[in-house]
């Protein structure tokens, strides 16, 4: 089914043309930062992790969200899912390899990386977040192809590929618990030191990634001839709503517990994301516009007019993407990291050359993205015809 | 007719895995052979925990900064402010940001944060405390690290494998005491007199303080201590004789964040 | 035509397509400049004559030794020392006995001599002259160890004392 990436309009061949060059452009300064080190990036000492394990702290929460259309498909029958779980599980394909990528870039020795294998140990989180990772980009990617390469020659799936889709399903959560796991269970940075850690992120996960996957729905309706449906969207939509009250329920509890205990070393870090700490306060701008946006939001997608007009939906969406990319990319990181554990505060602020690496790696998943997108919907293409629900 | 694409993809596919797999369960099948055997040197010093006792009732500013050269003397430790090319010059914050410290010096509120009072002597206030690596008995950095690159030894020191180290930092992350320190950029070019009986390290590894553990197996005692002037007291905690279980009977010491169950062995005498 | 069978088990129309060797010009012509670029390496030395390595023995360390010896013997050294380095970074740096010593640090070798396991201590004291010694064979089978980013060869340490 791959030769059906190969041919399309020329708006496909310009936008792979334009990702190729970012991703070229990435990989070049890539090279650099093997040479020099990581100090090209903006990361140090106190701040050791940064815009790298954001992105990929995101995309993890993103990918997991295949799992939206697939249970409700799978699991419950909602048939008018079937349309779209090929897109939510070849999003969840991209969004995984981006999150290995963004894990690799920031190695300090990637030619050791094969270490984690040859020395497995089973006490480290990350040890099990490789494996939960691998295991379910190869879940997605054999599934997806293979129900998409049986809906093509119109008949059933072979007999195996149900057991992996109900395996997929409990294992999506089980990706962004075990990343949630990495920070939530350091003794030593208070702002991740919490219970709620791991509901957070799947609370953002399921509001981030239907946001996505509406969105390019919205994008393959436009451009080509398979039209996702409209009551699909709609469900998404529904999903995305509640995803995203809990969300902002979860913040809410998280400012209680801090502040009406007012235990000074976990008050710290809420001070510095939102009013700033001896005098540095460079994420404060951006916290107060991804909290203030993401409640606003949240309000908005309540009224059913704001979700049923796909142009409000469709702001409605990038908002939810861009506060919880804010919340999650830029606050969890830093957050964590400022106060460093003596209290001190050395601010982080990504480089041009780690920006530069990360839209490499953003635009290569885009590319397996747009790539296994143009054979799904051709695929649909072909068998259905042109759009009609 | 002949095999079509999927059953080429299949094939090739399983060769490749027969391939490298076959030489894989070669190397553990029939491991490189070493008939000969590994000894301990006579003098080295053994323990069953190693700990260290920090005397600040003692200790004074220039004593601290012999105990810092010392240590980044024999373990060529790169001072980023001082380049041996002048060309290599960093701005002051990047300095900040690619510091590798392995011992260094700090003010109570930040040695020993949350235990701060608004009414402190003024000698504490302004004293300069020695913070490094504090080899706790529960080491919160050993327990994240993905290959066992840092691991906790019998003797209660927590090393460093920097062959094994892949670079994630999650060790950092994990130390709530700001222990450790990676190379963000090769050191080779911020070590000017360099140590020739201990390796430098190169970019992409972690560091921080082994309890000279290298000095211990020759019988001598870590750098810091034998440049203290006595302020600094190394031993085994469990041997009731030993100098930092004779300090501890008699003055009260306090560790940095014993609330947090890692356990530290440094002791600091205030 | 029912004789086609793909994995699906649905029978399809075997497609009918002339037997001929399509694009073949540019098929040889590819495969003649893949084979040339591929082969470059062999035909581009062809008559060079690249001298075999020639390790020298001669530092000021070695000299000095009654016994020319190494740890352990110079053929097995040249086919395991990489090996021999590996098990000693492993005993001293990762070691951990439960009785006795923290760390195991000496070598015996099979005739009963004892060393420190150590590459820079031990094995660069003698062999203190890496360029022309252990970059000689290196060099030749274009390997390119990863020790000498973070371990010292001595060569700079022996320069400064000769120059005393």
């Amino acid at each position: 089914m791959l030769e059906k990436a190969l041919v399309g309009s020329k708006r496909y061949y310009v936008l792979l043309a334009v990702l190729l060059g970012l991703m070229a452009l990435g990989f070049l300064i890539y090279l650099r930062q093997l040479s020099f080190g990581l100090g090209i990036t903006g990361m140090g000492r106190d701040v050791s992790w940064g815009f790298y394990i954001a992105q990929f702290t995101y995309l993890v929460g993103v990918a997991a969200s295949a799992v939206m259309v697939v249970l409700p498909y799978y699991l419950h029958d909602y048939k008018a899912f079937g349309r779209v779980t090929i897109l939510g599980e070849f999003l969840a394909v991209g969004a995984v390899t981006m999150c290995l990528l963004f894990i690799v870039a920031d190695l300090g020795r990637p030619d050791r990386l094969l270490n984690i294998i040859k020395y497995p140990t089973p006490n480290s989180v990350l040890f099990w977040d490789m494996i939960v990772l691998n295991v379910y980009l190869l879940l997605n990617l054999v599934t997806g192809w293979m129900v998409l390469e049986s809906e093509r020659h119109e008949v059933p799936p072979p007999k195996w590929v149900k057991p992996l889709i109900f395996i997929a399903i409990p294992w999506a959560p089980s990706i962004h618990t075990v990343t949630a796991f990495l920070y939530a269970g350091l003794p030593g940075r208070g702002y991740w030191l919490t219970a709620i850690m791991a509901p957070r992120f799947l609370s953002s996960a399921f509001a981030a990634g239907p946001a996505l996957l509406i969105l390019l729905c919205l994008v393959v309706r436009r451009f080509t001839k398979f039209d996702p449906g409209r009551e699909q969207i709609q469900s998404l939509a529904k999903i995305v709503t509640y995803a995203i009250l809990i969300n902002v329920f979860f913040f809410f509890c998280e400012l209680f517990t801090v502040f009406y205990s007012q235990i000074p070393d976990h008050m710290l870090h809420f001070q510095y994301l939102f009013y700033g700490l001896e005098g540095h306060g460079r994420l404060v701008p951006w916290m107060w516009f991804s909290m203030l946006g993401m409640i606003a939001t949240a309000i908005a997608l309540v009224f059913p007019k704001v979700r049923r007009n796909e142009n409000t939906l469709a702001l409605a969406c990038g908002m939810v993407v861009i506060t919880t990319w804010i919340d999650k990319g830029l606050g969890l990181m830093t957050g964590g990291f400022v106060p460093n554990p003596l209290e001190k505060v050395t601010e982080y602020w990504p480089t041009v050359p780690e920006a530069l690496i990360t839209l490499g790696v953003w635009a290569t998943g885009f590319f397996i993205i747009t790539i296994l997108y143009k054979v799904a919907v051709s695929v649909k293409e072909e068998v259905s015809g042109p759009a009609h629900w | 007719m002949g095999i079509d694409r999927r059953q080429f993809i299949r094939i090739a596919g399983i060769s490749t895995l027969l391939g490298l797999g076959g030489k894989g369960a070669w190397e553990l099948l029939f491991p490189g052979q070493l008939e000969a055997a590994f000894l301990a040197e006579p003098v080295a010093l053994k323990a069953k925990r190693w700990a260290m006792v920090v005397d600040m009732t003692k200790m004074d500013d220039a004593t601290a900064k012999l105990c810092i050269q010392a240590c980044n003397r024999v373990h060529n430790v790169p001072d980023l402010a001082n380049p041996i090319n002048p060309k290599d010059k960093v701005p002051p914050e990047d300095k900040v940001r690619w510091e590798v410290k392995w011992i260094w010096t700090d003010h109570f509120h930040s040695a020993f944060p949350g235990a701060e009072a608004e009414f402190l002597p003024e000698r504490v206030k302004a004293l300069n405390f020695l913070l490094l690596c504090n080899h706790c008995d529960n080491p919160p950095c050993v327990r994240v690290c993905p290959t066992k690159a840092t691991f906790r030894r019998d003797d209660g020191i927590v090393m460093m494998d920097m062959h094994r180290c892949i670079g994630c930092r999650y060790c950092m992350a994990g130390c709530p005491f700001s222990a450790r320190s990676f190379n963000w950029r090769d050191p080779r070019p911020f070590i000017k007199e360099v140590y020739q009986d201990f390796p430098t390290r190169e970019i992409g590894v972690v560091e921080k303080c082994n309890f000279c553990a290298e000095r211990l197996a020759k019988g001598q005692m870590p750098a810091c201590v034998e440049a203290s002037r006595g302020t600094l007291l190394f031993g085994d905690l469990s041997e009731p004789r030993s100098p930092v279980r004779e300090a501890l009977k008699t003055y009260f010491a306090i560790r940095r964040k014993p609330y947090l169950g890692t356990n530290p062995q440094v002791y600091y005498i205030v | 035509m029912a004789d086609y069978k793909n994995e699906f088990g649905v029978f399809a129309e075997r497609p009918k397509v002339e037997k001929k060797f399509y694009d073949g010009n540019k098929i040889i012509v590819g495969l003649v400049i893949f084979f040339a670029i591929v082969t470059l390496p062999f035909w581009k030395n062809v008559g060079k004559v690249i001298p075999a390595p020639q390790p020298k023995l001669d530092t000021p360390a070695i000299a000095k030794l009654t016994e020319k010896k190494c740890v352990m013997p110079t053929d097995w050294m040249r086919a395991n020392h990489m090996q021999l380095l590996i098990d000693w970074r492993e005993e001293v740096v990762r070691s951990q006995a439960q009785s006795g010593p923290s760390d195991f640090r000496v070598f015996e070798s099979p005739d009963g001599r004892k060393f420190l396991a150590s590459l820079s201590n031990t094995c660069m004291n003698c062999h203190s002259n890496k360029t022309q010694f252990c970059d000689q064979c290196h060099n030749y089978v274009a390997v390119t160890p990863t020790c000498w980013g973070c371990h010292l060869d001595k060569e700079l340490k022996v320069a400064q004392v000769e120059a005393k």
